[in-house]
Protein backbone atom coordinates (compact mmCIF):
# COMPACT_ATOMS: atom_id res chain seq x y z
CA UNK A 1 0.00 0.00 0.00
CA UNK A 2 1.45 3.29 -0.68
CA UNK A 3 1.39 6.55 0.94
CA UNK A 4 -0.49 8.13 -1.66
CA UNK A 5 -3.32 5.65 -0.88
CA UNK A 6 -3.47 6.80 2.42
CA UNK A 7 -3.72 10.46 1.98
CA UNK A 8 -6.26 10.28 -0.97
CA UNK A 9 -8.44 7.45 1.29
CA UNK A 10 -8.27 9.91 4.04
CA UNK A 11 -9.42 12.59 1.84
CA UNK A 12 -12.31 10.86 0.41
CA UNK A 13 -13.08 9.54 4.22
CA UNK A 14 -13.03 13.74 5.08
CA UNK A 15 -15.14 15.20 2.45
CA UNK A 16 -17.60 12.46 3.66
CA UNK A 17 -18.05 13.41 6.65
CA UNK A 18 -17.81 17.39 5.90
CA UNK A 19 -20.73 16.75 3.48
CA UNK A 20 -22.95 15.63 6.69
CA UNK A 21 -21.66 18.65 8.17
CA UNK A 22 -22.69 20.94 5.32
CA UNK A 23 -25.79 18.85 5.26
CA UNK A 24 -26.89 18.46 8.98
CA UNK A 25 -26.29 22.40 9.76
CA UNK A 26 -27.97 21.36 13.03
CA UNK A 27 -24.73 19.65 14.01
CA UNK A 28 -22.97 22.81 14.51
CA UNK A 29 -25.55 24.49 16.08
CA UNK A 30 -25.70 21.89 18.21
CA UNK A 31 -22.58 21.98 19.03
CA UNK A 32 -21.99 25.96 19.15
CA UNK A 33 -25.43 26.41 21.08
CA UNK A 34 -24.23 25.23 24.55
CA UNK A 35 -21.07 26.95 24.36
CA UNK A 36 -22.65 30.04 23.76
CA UNK A 37 -25.16 29.34 26.76
CA UNK A 38 -22.23 29.00 29.17
CA UNK A 39 -21.10 32.29 27.43
CA UNK A 40 -24.12 34.15 28.38
CA UNK A 41 -24.32 32.54 31.45
CA UNK A 42 -20.79 33.05 32.61
CA UNK A 43 -20.19 36.59 31.45
CA UNK A 44 -23.44 38.08 32.83
CA UNK A 45 -24.97 35.64 35.95
CA UNK A 46 -21.86 34.37 37.79
CA UNK A 47 -19.20 36.78 36.02
CA UNK A 48 -20.41 39.68 38.92
CA UNK A 49 -19.59 37.33 41.57
CA UNK A 50 -16.45 35.88 39.87
CA UNK A 51 -14.80 39.08 38.64
CA UNK A 52 -13.03 41.14 41.81
CA UNK A 53 -12.92 44.00 39.90
CA UNK A 54 -16.41 44.04 39.55
CA UNK A 55 -18.52 45.33 35.90
CA UNK A 56 -17.46 41.98 34.62
CA UNK A 57 -15.88 43.53 31.40
CA UNK A 58 -12.64 41.81 32.25
CA UNK A 59 -14.15 38.69 32.99
CA UNK A 60 -15.65 38.19 29.87
CA UNK A 61 -11.87 38.61 27.80
CA UNK A 62 -11.00 35.38 30.27
CA UNK A 63 -13.43 33.68 30.23
CA UNK A 64 -13.57 33.27 26.22
CA UNK A 65 -10.70 31.17 25.86
CA UNK A 66 -11.41 28.85 28.60
CA UNK A 67 -14.80 28.54 26.66
CA UNK A 68 -12.51 27.81 23.79
CA UNK A 69 -10.79 25.04 25.22
CA UNK A 70 -14.63 23.45 26.05
CA UNK A 71 -16.21 23.86 23.44
CA UNK A 72 -13.21 21.97 21.70
CA UNK A 73 -13.29 18.82 23.77
CA UNK A 74 -17.11 18.52 23.86
CA UNK A 75 -16.52 18.59 19.92
CA UNK A 76 -14.64 15.69 20.17
CA UNK A 77 -17.63 13.55 21.33
CA UNK A 78 -18.48 13.99 17.71
CA UNK A 79 -15.97 11.77 16.17
CA UNK A 80 -16.73 9.06 18.90
CA UNK A 81 -20.27 9.63 18.44
CA UNK A 82 -20.25 9.89 15.23
CA UNK A 83 -17.67 6.32 14.75
CA UNK A 84 -20.40 4.82 16.97
CA UNK A 85 -23.03 5.31 14.65
CA UNK A 86 -20.74 4.16 11.75
CA UNK A 87 -19.69 0.72 13.52
CA UNK A 88 -23.85 0.43 14.21
CA UNK A 89 -25.16 0.82 10.55
CA UNK A 90 -23.10 -1.39 9.18
CA UNK A 91 -20.59 1.50 7.06
CA UNK A 92 -17.45 0.50 9.06
CA UNK A 93 -17.97 -2.75 7.70
CA UNK A 94 -18.55 -1.68 4.06
CA UNK A 95 -15.15 0.05 4.82
CA UNK A 96 -13.32 -2.89 6.11
CA UNK A 97 -14.79 -4.99 2.68
CA UNK A 98 -12.71 -2.19 0.76
CA UNK A 99 -9.45 -2.43 -0.28
CA UNK A 100 -8.87 0.80 0.54
CA UNK A 101 -6.20 1.98 3.31
CA UNK A 102 -7.45 0.89 6.68
CA UNK A 103 -6.23 3.55 8.41
CA UNK A 104 -7.56 6.02 6.11
CA UNK A 105 -11.05 6.01 7.88
CA UNK A 106 -9.90 7.18 11.48
CA UNK A 107 -7.40 9.80 9.84
CA UNK A 108 -10.50 11.00 7.47
CA UNK A 109 -12.50 11.26 10.29
CA UNK A 110 -10.05 12.82 13.18
CA UNK A 111 -9.26 15.43 10.01
CA UNK A 112 -12.63 16.10 9.43
CA UNK A 113 -13.46 17.00 13.00
CA UNK A 114 -10.64 19.48 12.45
CA UNK A 115 -12.48 21.60 10.30
CA UNK A 116 -15.50 21.30 12.19
CA UNK A 117 -13.70 22.55 15.09
CA UNK A 118 -12.55 25.33 12.53
CA UNK A 119 -15.68 26.23 12.21
CA UNK A 120 -17.05 26.33 15.72
CA UNK A 121 -13.92 28.07 17.01
CA UNK A 122 -15.04 30.80 14.10
CA UNK A 123 -18.68 31.00 15.61
CA UNK A 124 -17.43 31.15 19.01
CA UNK A 125 -14.64 34.14 18.15
CA UNK A 126 -17.71 36.07 16.98
CA UNK A 127 -19.99 35.11 19.91
CA UNK A 128 -16.74 36.48 22.20
CA UNK A 129 -16.68 39.52 20.00
CA UNK A 130 -20.47 40.58 20.81
CA UNK A 131 -19.53 40.22 24.51
CA UNK A 132 -16.44 42.27 24.39
CA UNK A 133 -13.78 39.56 24.33
CA UNK A 134 -10.63 40.91 22.18
CA UNK A 135 -7.12 39.92 20.96
CA UNK A 136 -4.80 41.99 21.91
CA UNK A 137 -1.43 40.50 20.79
CA UNK A 138 0.23 39.90 17.08
CA UNK A 139 -1.49 38.38 14.05
CA UNK A 140 0.91 35.54 14.42
CA UNK A 141 0.20 35.02 18.18
CA UNK A 142 -3.12 34.73 17.97
CA UNK A 143 -2.63 32.44 15.26
CA UNK A 144 -0.65 30.01 17.33
CA UNK A 145 -2.87 30.37 20.34
CA UNK A 146 -5.72 28.83 17.53
CA UNK A 147 -3.56 26.16 16.66
CA UNK A 148 -2.90 24.91 19.88
CA UNK A 149 -6.50 24.29 20.50
CA UNK A 150 -6.83 22.49 17.39
CA UNK A 151 -4.01 20.19 18.02
CA UNK A 152 -5.46 19.79 21.54
CA UNK A 153 -8.65 19.04 20.17
CA UNK A 154 -7.08 16.69 17.89
CA UNK A 155 -5.48 14.62 20.18
CA UNK A 156 -8.77 14.35 21.57
CA UNK A 157 -10.29 13.41 19.08
CA UNK A 158 -8.44 10.28 19.27
CA UNK A 159 -9.41 9.34 22.42
CA UNK A 160 -12.91 9.36 21.51
CA UNK A 161 -12.71 7.32 18.45
CA UNK A 162 -11.24 4.59 20.12
CA UNK A 163 -14.22 4.84 22.34
CA UNK A 164 -16.66 5.83 19.48
CA UNK A 165 -15.01 2.18 18.35
CA UNK A 166 -15.19 0.32 21.42
CA UNK A 167 -18.60 0.97 22.62
CA UNK A 168 -21.03 1.18 19.44
CA UNK A 169 -23.39 3.16 20.84
CA UNK A 170 -23.97 6.99 20.39
CA UNK A 171 -25.85 7.18 22.98
CA UNK A 172 -23.47 5.33 25.59
CA UNK A 173 -20.77 6.70 23.94
CA UNK A 174 -21.82 10.41 24.58
CA UNK A 175 -23.14 9.47 28.00
CA UNK A 176 -19.97 7.77 28.66
CA UNK A 177 -17.85 10.60 27.74
CA UNK A 178 -19.50 13.78 29.64
CA UNK A 179 -18.47 11.61 32.74
CA UNK A 180 -15.26 12.52 31.94
CA UNK A 181 -14.97 15.57 30.10
CA UNK A 182 -17.24 17.60 32.32
CA UNK A 183 -15.08 17.43 35.61
CA UNK A 184 -11.85 17.41 32.99
CA UNK A 185 -13.15 20.81 31.26
CA UNK A 186 -15.16 22.47 34.68
CA UNK A 187 -11.99 21.52 37.35
CA UNK A 188 -9.60 23.66 35.38
CA UNK A 189 -9.15 27.34 35.05
CA UNK A 190 -11.69 27.49 32.26
CA UNK A 191 -14.25 29.63 34.10
CA UNK A 192 -12.47 30.73 37.28
CA UNK A 193 -8.86 31.59 37.96
CA UNK A 194 -7.16 28.48 39.85
CA UNK A 195 -6.47 30.43 42.98
CA UNK A 196 -9.83 30.43 43.81
CA UNK A 197 -10.10 26.13 43.65
CA UNK A 198 -8.90 24.35 47.17
CA UNK A 199 -5.88 21.65 47.38
CA UNK A 200 -6.73 18.78 45.64
CA UNK A 201 -8.80 20.09 43.53
CA UNK A 202 -6.52 22.92 42.38
CA UNK A 203 -3.70 20.43 41.72
CA UNK A 204 -5.61 18.44 39.15
CA UNK A 205 -6.37 21.68 38.02
CA UNK A 206 -2.88 23.03 37.46
CA UNK A 207 -1.87 19.53 36.05
CA UNK A 208 -4.95 19.10 33.72
CA UNK A 209 -4.16 19.76 29.78
CA UNK A 210 -7.09 21.60 29.52
CA UNK A 211 -5.80 24.10 31.70
CA UNK A 212 -2.77 24.23 29.79
CA UNK A 213 -4.09 24.89 26.71
CA UNK A 214 -6.27 27.70 27.73
CA UNK A 215 -3.58 29.45 29.82
CA UNK A 216 -1.49 29.07 26.51
CA UNK A 217 -4.56 30.65 24.47
CA UNK A 218 -5.13 33.57 27.04
CA UNK A 219 -1.27 34.20 27.26
CA UNK A 220 -1.40 34.51 23.14
CA UNK A 221 -4.62 36.46 22.92
CA UNK A 222 -3.29 38.61 25.62
CA UNK A 223 -6.29 38.25 28.06
CA UNK A 224 -5.09 38.39 31.51
CA UNK A 225 -6.28 37.42 34.88
CA UNK A 226 -9.55 39.46 36.10
CA UNK A 227 -8.03 40.29 39.46
CA UNK A 228 -5.22 42.59 38.80
CA UNK A 229 -3.28 41.38 42.04
CA UNK A 230 -3.16 38.16 40.54
CA UNK A 231 0.75 36.34 40.79
CA UNK A 232 1.95 34.50 37.88
CA UNK A 233 1.67 30.85 37.79
CA UNK A 234 4.79 29.08 39.35
CA UNK A 235 3.65 25.54 38.54
CA UNK A 236 5.62 24.29 35.77
CA UNK A 237 2.57 22.82 33.57
CA UNK A 238 1.31 26.59 34.01
CA UNK A 239 4.69 28.23 33.52
CA UNK A 240 5.04 26.58 30.24
CA UNK A 241 1.24 25.76 28.84
CA UNK A 242 2.67 25.71 25.15
CA UNK A 243 5.40 22.84 25.67
CA UNK A 244 3.17 21.10 27.93
CA UNK A 245 0.21 21.02 25.93
CA UNK A 246 2.53 19.77 23.10
CA UNK A 247 3.80 16.86 25.18
CA UNK A 248 0.18 15.88 26.35
CA UNK A 249 -1.59 15.63 22.66
CA UNK A 250 1.95 14.06 21.57
CA UNK A 251 1.49 11.65 24.39
CA UNK A 252 -2.09 11.30 23.76
CA UNK A 253 -1.38 10.49 20.06
CA UNK A 254 1.19 8.18 20.25
CA UNK A 255 -0.69 6.24 22.84
CA UNK A 256 -4.32 6.04 20.91
CA UNK A 257 -3.88 6.04 17.33
CA UNK A 258 -2.72 3.08 17.66
CA UNK A 259 -5.32 1.73 19.88
CA UNK A 260 -7.62 3.09 18.21
CA UNK A 261 -6.62 1.58 14.69
CA UNK A 262 -6.57 -1.86 16.62
CA UNK A 263 -9.81 -1.31 17.37
CA UNK A 264 -11.01 -0.71 13.90
CA UNK A 265 -9.70 -3.57 12.78
CA UNK A 266 -11.91 -5.97 14.94
CA UNK A 267 -14.74 -3.60 15.11
CA UNK A 268 -18.14 -5.50 14.23
CA UNK A 269 -21.24 -4.02 13.50
CA UNK A 270 -22.82 -5.59 16.53
CA UNK B 1 -14.65 -25.99 -13.09
CA UNK B 2 -13.18 -24.24 -10.43
CA UNK B 3 -14.00 -23.02 -7.26
CA UNK B 4 -14.55 -19.20 -6.85
CA UNK B 5 -15.25 -19.88 -2.71
CA UNK B 6 -13.57 -22.38 -0.63
CA UNK B 7 -14.00 -22.65 2.90
CA UNK B 8 -13.00 -25.81 4.90
CA UNK B 9 -13.57 -26.70 8.68
CA UNK B 10 -14.59 -22.75 9.91
CA UNK B 11 -15.21 -22.87 13.56
CA UNK B 12 -16.02 -19.45 15.31
CA UNK B 13 -16.73 -19.08 19.01
CA UNK B 14 -17.58 -15.96 20.91
CA UNK B 15 -17.17 -17.09 24.56
CA UNK B 16 -19.72 -19.91 25.42
CA UNK B 17 -21.20 -19.85 22.34
CA UNK B 18 -20.39 -21.64 19.59
CA UNK B 19 -20.89 -19.78 16.04
CA UNK B 20 -19.82 -21.77 13.57
CA UNK B 21 -18.74 -25.41 14.37
CA UNK B 22 -16.97 -26.74 11.42
CA UNK B 23 -18.77 -25.11 8.45
CA UNK B 24 -17.42 -26.75 4.81
CA UNK B 25 -18.59 -25.11 1.71
CA UNK B 26 -17.51 -24.86 -1.38
CA UNK B 27 -19.54 -22.32 -4.56
CA UNK B 28 -18.27 -23.02 -8.14
CA UNK B 29 -17.75 -20.68 -9.95
CA UNK B 30 -20.25 -18.66 -11.84
CA UNK B 31 -22.28 -20.61 -9.77
CA UNK B 32 -25.16 -19.44 -7.04
CA UNK B 33 -25.11 -20.69 -3.67
CA UNK B 34 -28.04 -20.14 -1.48
CA UNK B 35 -26.77 -20.65 2.49
CA UNK B 36 -29.97 -21.34 4.15
CA UNK B 37 -31.27 -21.01 7.75
CA UNK B 38 -32.73 -19.95 10.78
CA UNK B 39 -32.09 -16.79 12.99
CA UNK B 40 -28.61 -17.35 14.45
CA UNK B 41 -27.63 -20.12 12.68
CA UNK B 42 -24.21 -18.85 11.55
CA UNK B 43 -25.16 -17.31 8.31
CA UNK B 44 -23.43 -13.28 8.46
CA UNK B 45 -20.62 -15.42 10.65
CA UNK B 46 -19.72 -17.09 7.16
CA UNK B 47 -20.14 -14.13 5.21
CA UNK B 48 -18.10 -12.10 7.46
CA UNK B 49 -15.21 -14.48 7.62
CA UNK B 50 -15.36 -15.12 3.77
CA UNK B 51 -15.13 -11.26 3.14
CA UNK B 52 -11.97 -10.77 5.82
CA UNK B 53 -14.35 -9.07 8.20
CA UNK B 54 -13.83 -11.21 11.16
CA UNK B 55 -11.02 -14.30 11.84
CA UNK B 56 -11.70 -17.95 12.50
CA UNK B 57 -10.41 -19.85 15.73
CA UNK B 58 -10.06 -22.41 12.93
CA UNK B 59 -10.34 -23.05 9.43
CA UNK B 60 -9.68 -22.05 5.81
CA UNK B 61 -11.12 -20.23 3.04
CA UNK B 62 -10.10 -19.19 -0.26
CA UNK B 63 -12.20 -17.00 -2.66
CA UNK B 64 -11.53 -15.87 -6.02
CA UNK B 65 -8.45 -18.13 -5.68
CA UNK B 66 -6.29 -16.01 -2.85
CA UNK B 67 -6.24 -17.34 0.67
CA UNK B 68 -8.47 -14.72 2.80
CA UNK B 69 -6.08 -14.23 6.01
CA UNK B 70 -3.25 -14.52 4.58
CA UNK B 71 -3.74 -11.56 1.66
CA UNK B 72 -7.09 -9.87 2.37
CA UNK B 73 -6.30 -6.42 0.57
CA UNK B 74 -6.07 -8.80 -2.72
CA UNK B 75 -9.50 -10.69 -1.84
CA UNK B 76 -10.74 -7.11 -0.76
CA UNK B 77 -10.15 -6.16 -4.25
CA UNK B 78 -11.93 -9.12 -6.02
CA UNK B 79 -15.06 -8.99 -3.74
CA UNK B 80 -18.58 -7.34 -3.06
CA UNK B 81 -20.10 -6.90 -0.25
CA UNK B 82 -23.85 -6.48 0.71
CA UNK B 83 -24.28 -6.58 4.49
CA UNK B 84 -27.25 -8.01 6.40
CA UNK B 85 -28.13 -4.29 7.04
CA UNK B 86 -27.84 -1.72 4.29
CA UNK B 87 -24.45 0.26 4.88
CA UNK B 88 -25.96 3.25 3.11
CA UNK B 89 -24.65 7.03 4.39
CA UNK B 90 -27.55 8.60 4.62
CA UNK B 91 -26.55 11.66 4.43
CA UNK B 92 -24.67 11.44 1.29
CA UNK B 93 -26.86 11.23 -1.96
CA UNK B 94 -27.03 8.01 -3.70
CA UNK B 95 -24.73 9.44 -6.52
CA UNK B 96 -22.19 10.24 -3.54
CA UNK B 97 -21.93 7.39 -1.55
CA UNK B 98 -21.52 5.18 -5.07
CA UNK B 99 -18.98 7.90 -6.01
CA UNK B 100 -17.28 7.32 -2.67
CA UNK B 101 -16.91 3.61 -3.35
CA UNK B 102 -15.60 4.09 -6.33
CA UNK B 103 -12.98 6.20 -4.96
CA UNK B 104 -12.15 3.95 -2.25
CA UNK B 105 -11.45 1.19 -4.66
CA UNK B 106 -9.06 3.22 -6.43
CA UNK B 107 -11.13 3.19 -9.72
CA UNK B 108 -10.00 6.75 -9.95
CA UNK B 109 -12.14 10.40 -10.09
CA UNK B 110 -13.59 10.30 -13.26
CA UNK B 111 -14.24 6.77 -13.60
CA UNK B 112 -15.40 6.29 -10.07
CA UNK B 113 -18.14 8.96 -11.38
CA UNK B 114 -19.01 7.43 -14.67
CA UNK B 115 -19.72 4.24 -12.48
CA UNK B 116 -22.00 5.63 -9.72
CA UNK B 117 -24.02 6.81 -12.42
CA UNK B 118 -24.08 3.76 -14.30
CA UNK B 119 -25.28 2.17 -11.38
CA UNK B 120 -27.84 4.47 -10.19
CA UNK B 121 -29.13 3.85 -14.16
CA UNK B 122 -29.00 0.10 -13.50
CA UNK B 123 -30.62 0.14 -10.14
CA UNK B 124 -33.58 2.64 -11.16
CA UNK B 125 -32.23 5.45 -8.84
CA UNK B 126 -31.47 8.15 -11.25
CA UNK B 127 -34.43 10.15 -10.06
CA UNK B 128 -33.51 9.92 -6.29
CA UNK B 129 -29.67 10.02 -7.19
CA UNK B 130 -28.72 13.49 -6.32
CA UNK B 131 -31.28 13.04 -3.11
CA UNK B 132 -29.57 12.24 0.10
CA UNK B 133 -30.35 8.67 1.24
CA UNK B 134 -32.11 9.33 3.94
CA UNK B 135 -35.04 10.20 1.73
CA UNK B 136 -35.36 6.67 0.15
CA UNK B 137 -37.72 3.79 1.14
CA UNK B 138 -35.89 0.60 2.19
CA UNK B 139 -36.48 -1.22 -0.87
CA UNK B 140 -34.56 1.69 -2.53
CA UNK B 141 -31.99 1.40 0.09
CA UNK B 142 -31.04 -1.74 -0.25
CA UNK B 143 -30.69 -1.33 -4.06
CA UNK B 144 -28.41 1.36 -3.30
CA UNK B 145 -26.56 -1.00 -0.93
CA UNK B 146 -26.58 -3.70 -3.83
CA UNK B 147 -25.53 -1.28 -6.16
CA UNK B 148 -22.24 0.02 -3.76
CA UNK B 149 -21.23 -3.74 -3.58
CA UNK B 150 -21.05 -3.82 -7.69
CA UNK B 151 -19.22 -0.91 -7.97
CA UNK B 152 -15.69 -2.75 -8.99
CA UNK B 153 -17.61 -5.30 -10.62
CA UNK B 154 -16.48 -7.74 -8.56
CA UNK B 155 -16.12 -11.11 -9.73
CA UNK B 156 -17.62 -12.32 -6.42
CA UNK B 157 -20.37 -11.30 -4.69
CA UNK B 158 -21.63 -11.60 -0.91
CA UNK B 159 -25.52 -10.87 -0.30
CA UNK B 160 -26.25 -11.57 3.30
CA UNK B 161 -30.22 -11.17 3.27
CA UNK B 162 -30.43 -8.67 0.59
CA UNK B 163 -34.15 -9.03 0.43
CA UNK B 164 -35.16 -9.06 4.02
CA UNK B 165 -37.39 -6.55 5.39
CA UNK B 166 -38.38 -5.27 1.60
CA UNK B 167 -41.98 -5.72 0.66
CA UNK B 168 -43.26 -8.55 -2.14
CA UNK B 169 -43.33 -6.50 -4.83
CA UNK B 170 -39.58 -5.01 -4.18
CA UNK B 171 -38.49 -8.71 -3.38
CA UNK B 172 -39.46 -9.92 -6.95
CA UNK B 173 -37.72 -7.03 -7.99
CA UNK B 174 -34.84 -7.38 -6.29
CA UNK B 175 -34.44 -10.88 -7.64
CA UNK B 176 -34.73 -9.82 -10.98
CA UNK B 177 -31.85 -7.58 -10.64
CA UNK B 178 -29.73 -10.39 -8.64
CA UNK B 179 -30.78 -13.00 -11.73
CA UNK B 180 -29.63 -10.34 -14.11
CA UNK B 181 -26.01 -10.15 -12.41
CA UNK B 182 -25.81 -13.74 -12.19
CA UNK B 183 -26.76 -14.23 -15.70
CA UNK B 184 -23.13 -12.02 -16.46
CA UNK B 185 -21.00 -14.91 -14.68
CA UNK B 186 -20.69 -13.29 -11.16
CA UNK B 187 -20.26 -15.92 -8.60
CA UNK B 188 -22.68 -15.39 -5.79
CA UNK B 189 -22.83 -16.34 -1.91
CA UNK B 190 -26.41 -15.49 -0.81
CA UNK B 191 -27.92 -16.04 2.57
CA UNK B 192 -31.13 -16.48 3.61
CA UNK B 193 -34.08 -17.01 5.52
CA UNK B 194 -36.52 -17.15 3.01
CA UNK B 195 -36.61 -20.62 0.98
CA UNK B 196 -38.72 -19.42 -1.61
CA UNK B 197 -35.84 -16.90 -2.22
CA UNK B 198 -32.99 -20.22 -2.57
CA UNK B 199 -35.32 -22.21 -4.81
CA UNK B 200 -35.73 -19.15 -7.66
CA UNK B 201 -31.59 -18.16 -6.83
CA UNK B 202 -29.34 -20.91 -5.69
CA UNK B 203 -28.08 -23.41 -8.09
CA UNK B 204 -26.54 -24.98 -4.48
CA UNK B 205 -28.21 -24.89 -1.23
CA UNK B 206 -26.49 -25.09 1.70
CA UNK B 207 -28.75 -25.40 5.34
CA UNK B 208 -26.90 -24.50 8.14
CA UNK B 209 -28.48 -24.08 11.93
CA UNK B 210 -26.70 -24.30 14.68
CA UNK B 211 -23.35 -23.53 12.88
CA UNK B 212 -23.49 -26.66 11.41
CA UNK B 213 -24.25 -28.05 7.76
CA UNK B 214 -27.31 -29.82 8.29
CA UNK B 215 -27.86 -30.66 4.84
CA UNK B 216 -26.33 -29.82 1.33
CA UNK B 217 -27.95 -30.02 -2.53
CA UNK B 218 -29.67 -28.63 -5.19
CA UNK B 219 -32.81 -27.55 -4.22
CA UNK B 220 -34.61 -30.60 -6.30
CA UNK B 221 -32.30 -33.05 -4.01
CA UNK B 222 -33.01 -31.83 -1.48
CA UNK B 223 -37.03 -31.65 -1.71
CA UNK B 224 -36.36 -35.49 -2.49
CA UNK B 225 -35.04 -35.89 0.44
CA UNK B 226 -38.13 -35.43 2.20
CA UNK B 227 -40.50 -37.35 -0.05
CA UNK B 228 -41.86 -36.85 -3.62
CA UNK B 229 -45.45 -35.79 -4.14
CA UNK B 230 -48.55 -36.06 -1.98
CA UNK B 231 -52.13 -36.18 -2.39
CA UNK B 232 -54.58 -33.96 -0.92
CA UNK B 233 -57.83 -33.94 -0.85
CA UNK B 234 -60.15 -32.01 1.34
CA UNK B 235 -63.81 -32.99 1.43
CA UNK B 236 -67.01 -31.17 2.54
CA UNK B 237 -68.52 -33.33 5.13
CA UNK B 238 -66.20 -34.94 7.23
CA UNK B 239 -67.97 -38.03 7.85
CA UNK B 240 -66.52 -39.11 4.40
CA UNK B 241 -63.18 -39.25 5.03
CA UNK B 242 -62.95 -42.78 5.79
CA UNK B 243 -64.90 -43.60 2.75
CA UNK B 244 -62.55 -41.87 0.48
CA UNK B 245 -59.23 -42.70 2.22
CA UNK B 246 -61.03 -46.53 1.57
CA UNK B 247 -61.15 -45.39 -2.22
CA UNK B 248 -58.14 -43.62 -2.92
CA UNK B 249 -55.67 -45.86 -0.35
CA UNK B 250 -55.15 -48.36 -3.42
CA UNK B 251 -53.53 -45.38 -5.61
CA UNK B 252 -51.03 -44.23 -3.23
CA UNK B 253 -46.99 -45.50 -2.74
CA UNK B 254 -47.70 -45.32 1.35
CA UNK B 255 -50.71 -44.93 3.78
CA UNK B 256 -53.21 -41.94 4.13
CA UNK B 257 -53.10 -40.05 6.64
CA UNK B 258 -56.46 -38.07 8.04
CA UNK B 259 -57.11 -34.79 9.39
CA UNK B 260 -60.59 -34.95 10.71
CA UNK B 261 -60.37 -31.66 11.84
CA UNK B 262 -59.33 -29.97 8.57
CA UNK B 263 -61.39 -32.64 7.25
CA UNK B 264 -58.92 -33.36 4.78
CA UNK B 265 -56.47 -36.53 3.55
CA UNK B 266 -52.79 -36.38 2.33
CA UNK B 267 -51.06 -39.62 1.21
CA UNK B 268 -47.96 -40.17 -0.71
CA UNK B 269 -48.40 -41.32 -4.61
CA UNK B 270 -46.28 -40.65 -7.77
CA UNK B 271 -47.83 -40.83 -11.39
CA UNK B 272 -48.54 -37.09 -11.47
CA UNK B 273 -51.95 -35.87 -13.33
CA UNK B 274 -52.75 -38.76 -14.72
CA UNK B 275 -52.75 -40.02 -11.32
CA UNK B 276 -54.72 -36.66 -9.67
CA UNK B 277 -57.69 -37.49 -12.38
CA UNK B 278 -57.84 -41.20 -11.77
CA UNK B 279 -58.72 -40.37 -8.23
CA UNK B 280 -60.78 -37.66 -9.12
CA UNK B 281 -62.81 -40.04 -10.96
CA UNK B 282 -63.22 -42.25 -7.99
CA UNK B 283 -64.41 -39.55 -5.71
CA UNK B 284 -66.98 -38.06 -8.27
CA UNK B 285 -68.21 -42.03 -9.03
CA UNK B 286 -68.96 -42.60 -5.17
CA UNK B 287 -70.53 -39.40 -4.62
CA UNK B 288 -68.74 -37.75 -2.29
CA UNK B 289 -68.66 -33.75 -2.46
CA UNK B 290 -64.88 -32.47 -2.56
CA UNK B 291 -63.36 -28.71 -1.64
CA UNK B 292 -60.33 -29.23 -2.72
CA UNK B 293 -58.22 -31.94 -4.04
CA UNK B 294 -54.63 -31.77 -5.32
CA UNK B 295 -50.87 -33.01 -5.85
CA UNK B 296 -48.59 -31.18 -3.39
CA UNK B 297 -45.00 -30.88 -4.32
CA UNK B 298 -42.81 -30.63 -1.43
CA UNK B 299 -41.50 -27.23 -0.82
CA UNK B 300 -38.40 -25.94 0.94
CA UNK B 301 -40.49 -24.97 3.70
CA UNK B 302 -40.92 -28.85 4.50
CA UNK B 303 -37.26 -29.24 3.61
CA UNK B 304 -36.60 -27.01 6.16
CA UNK B 305 -39.01 -27.99 8.75
CA UNK B 306 -37.77 -31.42 8.37
CA UNK B 307 -33.90 -30.99 8.94
CA UNK B 308 -34.23 -28.03 11.53
CA UNK B 309 -37.49 -29.93 13.72
CA UNK B 310 -34.67 -32.95 13.23
CA UNK B 311 -31.96 -31.46 14.74
CA UNK B 312 -34.27 -29.55 17.58
CA UNK B 313 -35.00 -33.13 18.75
CA UNK B 314 -31.63 -34.52 18.44
CA UNK B 315 -30.57 -31.44 20.90
CA UNK B 316 -33.45 -32.45 23.17
CA UNK B 317 -32.58 -36.02 23.59
N1 LIG C 1 -20.12 -10.36 18.09
C1 LIG C 1 -20.76 -11.42 18.63
N2 LIG C 1 -20.67 -11.67 19.95
C2 LIG C 1 -21.30 -12.72 20.50
N3 LIG C 1 -22.04 -13.59 19.83
C3 LIG C 1 -22.19 -13.40 18.51
C4 LIG C 1 -21.56 -12.31 17.84
N4 LIG C 1 -21.87 -12.38 16.53
C5 LIG C 1 -22.66 -13.46 16.40
N5 LIG C 1 -22.85 -14.08 17.57
C6 LIG C 1 -23.65 -15.32 17.80
O1 LIG C 1 -23.28 -16.27 16.83
C7 LIG C 1 -24.41 -16.97 16.36
C8 LIG C 1 -24.51 -16.86 14.86
O2 LIG C 1 -24.78 -15.53 14.53
P1 LIG C 1 -24.99 -15.03 13.04
O3 LIG C 1 -25.14 -13.56 13.09
O4 LIG C 1 -23.92 -15.57 12.17
O5 LIG C 1 -26.38 -15.70 12.67
P2 LIG C 1 -27.29 -15.48 11.38
O6 LIG C 1 -27.52 -16.83 10.78
O7 LIG C 1 -26.70 -14.45 10.51
O8 LIG C 1 -28.63 -14.98 12.03
P3 LIG C 1 -29.71 -13.90 11.49
O9 LIG C 1 -30.60 -14.64 10.55
O10 LIG C 1 -30.44 -13.50 12.72
O11 LIG C 1 -28.97 -12.79 10.85
C9 LIG C 1 -25.60 -16.41 17.11
O12 LIG C 1 -25.87 -17.26 18.19
C10 LIG C 1 -25.12 -15.07 17.58
O13 LIG C 1 -25.75 -14.71 18.77
MG1 LIG D 1 -27.32 -12.64 9.85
Amino acid sequence: MSALDVVVDSAVVAKRNLIKIKRVPDLLVATTLSPIMFVLLFAYVFGGAIDPTGGGAAYREFLIAGIFAQTVVFGAVITGAGLAEDVRKGIIDRFRSLPMAPSAVLTGRTLSDVVNNVLVLIVMSLTGLLVGWRINTSFLEALWGYLLLLIFAYAISWVLAFIGLLVPSPEVVNNASFIVIFPLTFVANTFVPLDTLPGPLRVFAEWNPVSSVTEAARNLFGNPDPDPNAVEPTVWSLAHPELYTLIWAAAVLVVFVPLANMQYRRAASR
Amino acid sequence: MSNAIRATGLVKRYGSVTALDGVDLTVREGSVLGLLGPNGAGKTTVVRILTTLLRPDAGEAEVAGLDVFADPRGVRRRLGLSGQYAAVDEYLTGFENLDMIGRLYHLGRRRARERARELLAQFDLVDAGDRPAKTYSGGMRRRLDLAGALVASPPVLFLDEPTTGLDPRSRTDMWAVIQKLVAGGTTLLLTTQYLEEADVLADDIVVIDHGRVIARGTADQLKAQVGGERLEVTVADAAQLAEVSRLLAPLGVGAPVLDEHRRSMAMPVSGGVELLRGALDRIVDAGVKVDDAGLRRPTLDDVFLTLTGETTEEDVA
